[in-house]
């Protein structure tokens, strides 16, 4: 376990570096000069620029301005803000707490739900829950975000007044109900769907006979036997879902004016601020990477089958 | 796909190559149609199947009209998407008994027809959507094949690269390269999707091509002294493919969303061009007093998207075994 552990830390440097630089490079590719925009209209005085390109290390080639990130990124550097001169760590140890408690809803929303009904759908195959289940999921597939949460906001907020149109206080959890449902809508369908599959293929294994014939009731046969069997393929869904739960709250947090991540990255991308960017980016692919291996983690410990040498 | 919108379908994934891999003996097929002692290919199977199942035949014609609207739009509507007059028509709600007319659908706050714009803003869609979808099934299948036939360092190399590119966000990665054109042309936008988007038929074909490679006929035809070429393109290949085509349908639906979605955020298509996304965008501000500038393009692209979906489902069950 050990040994499997740090091999797949060793893999990960590659694709972490990998990613990094790809997000990297297409960034420092846009046009325009950061540091001249700071001047705006005004007349420029080159040395100023000058002395202040070579604050920020942006003289010196792209390839030494990548190691100088990178190694910046072991002491927790995640760049600095051209305009602000505010570290981009600061911003997003700002924006995420509202982002990792919607996240966090949506999440919990996503398995309790997704799950949930997947089992329903998948112990009636066939049958008219299952064709009604399979039918609104599709429809959460095929509706994009944004259409689910205008409509969302038109209908509970404004119709019914159920809930506040906007997020004013995003530590409040009940503000956070509404953006949280909207994105979890994707994931949960997707999940729903996936779990409906999986149980109704294992509901017809040997292994669910043999606990049948053996005496076990129903519920016991079904929550011991069947949900552990069925639910690998959609642990590790819901791993990699993790990471796109936080880069759909970029739609989400728009719609309802969460000041999380997915705001932030986004006004740092109108305004071309392309060190808050990719220090983002950065961020979420960290998340990526960790979540992924614990779910090849947790792997082990669903299906005894599997152990790491 | 992800996704955002997109995201890797997670239940086509689970479509493993074992089952349409193997031909199936005739006498072991539960239905094996009117001709006995002649064995059907899996495809002619699943086309048996298909052909009678209303899912399929909904979502096919639904297709066809939207390929219609993509290629003719002139056959729909005389109405220009981009003429408005603001005297008369601003935010006029929809007349919903004068079909297919400018004003059936209502007009949007610049008093342009919102009929012909969603008409016209179906060949964006369209066009993008095929495109990535062709892009990514190109590259995803060669990269998916070489990694899964050759395996060792090829497979290792290959794999890093899948790996370091399902790492970087989908849409987020979609708005970094697209920030930096100033032109953004439909062209672009599929660039852009395809080049995060290949990696999940990458892996479908890796895991695909791995199954297929130990069967018993291609030990055969390499015994028989066929070279690698020929063993990937006329054994692997045809048998290999069905879970990717699925995958590749399920995601062609995902494209369309994420560039509706793209241009929605006004990173993607932007005016003059038509898009749905960019509608809904100008839709959302008018919402509460009027709301069918949002409705109509987002039934527009949705039934698009859902059309795509059902396909793909469709030909998932007809070309599993496991489902009969």
């Amino acid at each position: 376990m050990g040994r499997y552990v740090v091999r797949r830390l060793l893999q990960m440097i590659p694709v972490f570096i990998g990613a990094t630089l790809l997000v990297f490079l297409m960034m420092y590719a846009l046009p325009g000069d950061p540091v001249r925009a700071l001047w705006g209209e005004r007349s420029v005085d080159e040395a100023q620029i000058a002395a202040m390109k070579a604050d920020l290390g942006l003289d010196l080639p792209l390839w030494q301005q990548y190691l100088n990130y990178l190694l910046g990124l072991f002491r927790g550097d995640f760049g600095t803000q051209i305009a602000s001169g505010r570290p981009v760590i600061d911003v997003i140890t700002s924006a995420l707490p509202a982002t990792l408690r919607l996240t966090a809803l949506a999440f919990l929303i996503t398995v309790v739900l997704g799950v949930g009904l997947g089992v329903i759908a998948g112990l009636r195959r066939g049958g008219k829950t299952d064709r009604a289940i399979l039918f609104v999921t599709l429809l959460f597939i095929s509706v994009p975000v944004f259409v689910i949460g205008y409509l969302y906001q038109v209908f509970f907020a404004h119709n019914l007044g159920w809930a506040r149109p906007t997020v004013q206080d995003p530590t409040a959890w009940s503000q956070l109900l509404l953006p949280a449902l909207v994105l979890a809508s994707l994931s949960l369908a997707y999940v729903a769907r996936l779990t409906r599959t999986s149980v109704a293929e294992n509901k017809r294994a040997d292994y669910m006979r043999t606990a049948r014939a053996k005496g076990l009731t129903g519920r016991r046969a079904v929550s011991v036997h069947l949900m552990r069997n069925s639910l690998i393929p959609v642990v590790t869904f819901l791993g990699v879902d993790i990471g796109n739960l936080m880069a759909g709250a970029i739609v989400t947090e728009g719609i309802f004016n969460v000041n999380g991540i997915g705001s932030a990255v986004y006004r740092a991308l109108s305004y071309r601020e392309g060190a808050t960017v990719v220090g983002i980016v950065t961020f979420m692919i960290l998340v990526y990477l960790v979540v992924t291996l614990l779910v090849d983690l947790l792997y082990a410990v669903l299906d005894p089958r599997i152990r790491y040498a | 796909m992800p996704d955002v919108p997109m995201k890797a379908t997670p239940e086509a994934a689970t479509l493993k190559a074992t089952q349409p891999a193997v031909p199936v003996p005739v006498d072991e097929r539960p239905d094996s149609g009117p001709a006995p002692g002649k064995p059907r290919s899996l495809w002619s199977d699943a086309w048996h199947d298909l052909r009678r199942k209303p899912s399929f035949l909904i979502s096919a014609g639904l297709i066809l009209l939207f390929l219609t609207i993509a290629a003719f739009p002139g056959l729909f509507t005389d109405a220009s998407p981009r003429d408005g007059d603001l005297t008369q028509f601003y935010l006029q709600k929809p007349q919903l008994t004068h079909f297919f007319s400018p004003e059936w659908l209502g007009y949007d706050a610049q008093g342009r027809s919102i009929y012909a714009r969603i008409i016209h803003g179906t060949r964006a869609s369209i066009i993008i959507g095929l495109t990535v979808t062709a892009i990514v099934f190109v590259l995803g299948s060669l990269v998916g094949m070489l990694a899964g036939y050759f395996g060792g360092w090829v497979d290792t190399v290959l794999s890093r690269v899948v790996d370091t590119f399902m790492g970087i966000p989908f849409l987020l990665g979609a708005m970094v390269i697209l920030v930096s054109f100033d032109v953004r042309g439909p062209m672009v936008i599929s660039l852009a999707l395809a080049v995060l988007g290949w990696t999940t038929i990458a892996r479908v074909m890796r895991g695909s091509v791995i199954q297929v490679k130990q069967a018993d006929y291609v030990q055969a035809a390499r015994s028989l002294g066929a070279g690698t070429s020929r063993i990937l393109l006329r054994h692997i290949l045809p048998n290999a493919i069905a879970p990717v085509i699925v995958v590749a349908m399920i995601a062609l639906g995902g494209y369309i969303s994420a560039e509706a979605t793209l241009s929605y955020l006004g990173i993607g298509l932007a005016d003059p061009a038509v898009s749905w996304g960019g509608d809904i965008n100008f839709g959302k501000d008018s919402i509460r007093v009027a709301s069918h500038v949002l409705i109509f393009p987002s039934i527009m692209l949705s039934a698009t998207i859902l059309a795509f979906l059902m396909m793909g489902d469709a030909v998932r069950d007809a070309l599993d075994p496991k489902l009969r």
